[in-house]
């Protein structure tokens, strides 16, 4: 046994050693990799926020597993709300996330990311000078920029045949029920904001409560509220217009070269999705080697090339290898329109809105017709009730 | 039970006890203390009051349920006694065909529906294709109803079957030989002896239905909000677990009186006794 054993661990030793080799000499960071095989690291992520192997990509995780023998445990989320649920929630560990600006800023008042120790990722000096000590995160001390962008219009010029340039398409009755929104309240929000030209992070009850009504204004004119399903609804021609992402806009004309893009004259929301390192992770050295590993140049341009979004990363910006530099929508020449981020919310105002939020999405459920057959429905049911137990009774009687 | 169960007995049933204290009984203690207190942790009622303004929600939840129910009723009962009335081997395969979609997770199946139903989806597609005018499907009640009809339409042909599969035939030829014809054969022995597996097939159609949010939030587009929705709005976007904790406990608070009402059906009235007055 003790043989089969020591067999064992001699065959691993040599079957990894030039693994070992090749991380030594590809990491400088103070911490010893090597010191890390064999552990887990988690991974809480947008979904298509990374380059994962597909269409003759870099599997970057696996890569990453590859070259430091730490396995990589990778789960998505659709919207910074669902993962900071999933991370109030306490059930699960992460040990990165990469969640955006607002919420980082929320992150952080709450206590809720760790300090990243700077020295254990020296490729942060990839990083240019205007997405270093942004709003949320002054001091630059929990958080490195991943990815930028803006939102903006989508469209099927196969559906529309106007020119758009303005939110207010989306309130056309011309295009009821071909026009999606976004399913979270933020972002939502955020469009009705622009559109009233409001101040996207005011604190007014009363200018939440305006941009709510235009809200519900529009609900009947939307075919659905989404998120990933985006891709699929606006790449099979299923929906004509719906705001989104910049950079996803770019991933869905790959595959529907109907689809055009704006960015509305009133203004819009620009962001900024960081990497951070939450309060409680297991496995920080790990995590820190991981954030450092993506901001080597070339898994940095993989990932840019496959996701899309603007890359705060002077490496990729200067590598050939980039397909997408002075990409018009993802770095427009000129913005001759307001931009803004979005910044936490005082929790009073936070409430509002998601109440707000929820009372927009059941708006309409009041509907007599369903009350009228569910008490149709209790009819019947005391009326076989009442004859079923008039019909045993008789029976007792009979016999 | 008799009188002293064994100590073999107790032990066997310990591990299920147990896990149901922890896994079923803490929790819905905790879901009530949510419900009951706000953030402070202070004990308070409004978390039940707020509930007035999903009242339409619930309405259209416990509505839609119903229909879905009704439908798989319909639809499975017909299925369940064919199954039961055929040979052994065709027995086996049909039920394999009733499980075989169970083998995928449904929100993958759900998902599908999706391209199914689309403007642009696949029936739409072979509709234009033989020249008929495309249906407008997804984003409505119907295709809510139609996705929780197709979930979960094998928990109601499940006990139907198992049921139908053990009744005794000779309770059917006695029927005969009293002079029954084919209705009363139904209505005298079939269905009094299957009330056992529609009841625990409705039960477990109907409260899914009832609860579900996914199928809504996919085939439902902006028509369909379920109080599923709003519950899981309330504990992933708006982390109100005070709020959702009480519409849940309202939401089971409905469900078992649902229940009751059908258990009252099942368990004392004449189709209990139907076997002994046919």
């Amino acid at each position: 046994m003790k043989k089969i054993f020591a067999f064992l661990s001699a065959f691993m030793l040599f079957a990894f050693m030039p693994a070992s080799v090749l991380a030594a000499s590809a990491a400088e960071t103070s911490v010893d990799p090597e010191s890390l095989r064999g552990t887990t690291l988690y991974v809480y992520n947008w979904g298509e926020y990374i380059s994962d192997g597909s269409e003759g990509s870099l599997d970057v995780n696996k890569e990453f597993e590859n070259r430091y023998g730490i396995k990589v445990e990778y789960t998505n989320y659709a919207s910074n709300e669902d993962m900071y649920a999933k991370l109030l929630g306490g059930g699960a560990n992460y040990d990165v996330i990469i969640p955006s600006d607002y919420m980082i800023e929320r992150l952080i008042k709450e206590d809720l990311l760790e300090k990243l120790d700077f020295s254990n990722i020296p490729n942060y000096s990839y990083i240019p000078e205007e997405y270093k000590d942004l709003f949320f995160d002054p001091a630059n001390e929990y958080s490195i920029p991943y990815t930028f962008g803006m939102v903006g219009l989508i469209y099927n010029t196969a559906m529309v045949d106007e020119e758009i340039d303005s939110w207010d398409v989306m309130w056309d009755e011309k295009y009821s029920g071909q026009i999606l929104n976004f399913n979270n309240p933020r972002d939502a929000f955020g469009i009705a904001q622009y559109y009233l030209d409001i101040d996207i992070n005011t604190e007014n009850v009363e200018d939440w409560q305006r941009a709510a009504e235009k809200l519900k204004e529009q609900k009947p004119l939307i075919q659905s509220y989404v998120m990933d399903e985006i891709f699929n609804k606006m790449e099979n021609g299923e929906a004509a217009i719906a705001p989104y992402y910049a950079g996803d806009f770019l991933t869905m004309a790959d595959n529907n070269e109907d689809l055009a893009f704006v960015y509305p004259k009133e203004g819009t929301n620009v962001f900024v999705d960081s990497m951070c390192i939450p309060k409680g992770a297991q496995n920080k050295a790990a995590a820190e080697l991981y954030i450092n590993f993506m901001l080597e140049t070339d898994i940095a341009t993989a990932n840019a090339n496959f996701i899309c979004y603007g890359c705060p990363h002077t490496g990729v910006q200067a590598s050939d290898d980039y397909d997408l530099k002075g990409e018009e929508v993802l770095y427009p020449a000129s913005v001759d329109f307001k931009t803004e981020y979005f910044h936490n919310l005082s929790p009073e105002t936070l409430s509002l809105m998601t109440n707000l939020w929820d009372e927009l999405k059941i708006d309409g459920a009041n509907n007599t017709a369903v009350y009228i057959a569910l008490v149709a429905v209790v009819v019947v049911v005391i009326v076989i009730a009442v004859v079923s137990i008039i019909r045993k009774k008789r029976r007792e009687n009979d016999n | 039970m008799k009188k002293g169960t064994s100590l073999g007995a107790r032990l066997l049933a310990a591990p299920h006890l147990v896990w149901s204290a922890i896994f079923v009984v803490v929790p819905l203690l905790v879901v009530a203390f949510y419900a009951f207190t706000d953030s402070s942790g202070a004990f308070t009622f409004n978390n039940i009051k707020e509930i007035n303004n999903y009242a339409g929600t619930f309405a259209l939840s416990i509505w839609l349920g119903l229909i879905a129910t009704a439908i798989c009723l319909v639809l499975a009962y017909p299925l369940a006694y064919f199954i039961s009335q055929s040979k052994f081997n065709v027995q086996q395969t049909m039920i394999t065909l009733v499980m075989l979609p169970m083998w995928m997770n449904f929100l993958l199946r759900t998902y599908s529906w999706m391209t199914i139903l689309e403007n642009n989806g696949l029936i739409n597609t072979f509709l234009t294709w033989i020249g008929l005018q495309p249906l407008h499907m997804i984003n409505t009640r119907g295709a809510v109803v139609l996705g929780m009809v197709y979930d979960f339409i094998p928990y109601m042909i499940l006990p139907i079957y198992s049921v139908m599969v053990k009744l005794d035939h000779s309770l059917v030829e006695a029927c005969q030989d009293l002079g029954g014809n084919r209705i009363d054969v139904f209505r005298r022995v079939l269905l009094p002896n299957s009330v056992p597996g529609v009841v625990s097939g409705i039960t477990m159609v109907f409260v899914p239905s009832v609860s579900t949010f996914y199928i809504s939030q996919k085939l439902g587009g902006t028509s369909t909000a379920l109080i599923g929705d709003v519950i899981e709005s309330k504990f992933m976007t708006s982390n109100n677990y005070h709020g959702g904790a009480a519409l849940s406990l309202v939401l089971m608070v409905l469900i078992l009186i649902c229940m009751a009402v059908m258990n009252r059906f099942s368990g004392e009235d004449d189709l209990e006794n139907g076997r002994l007055t046919v």
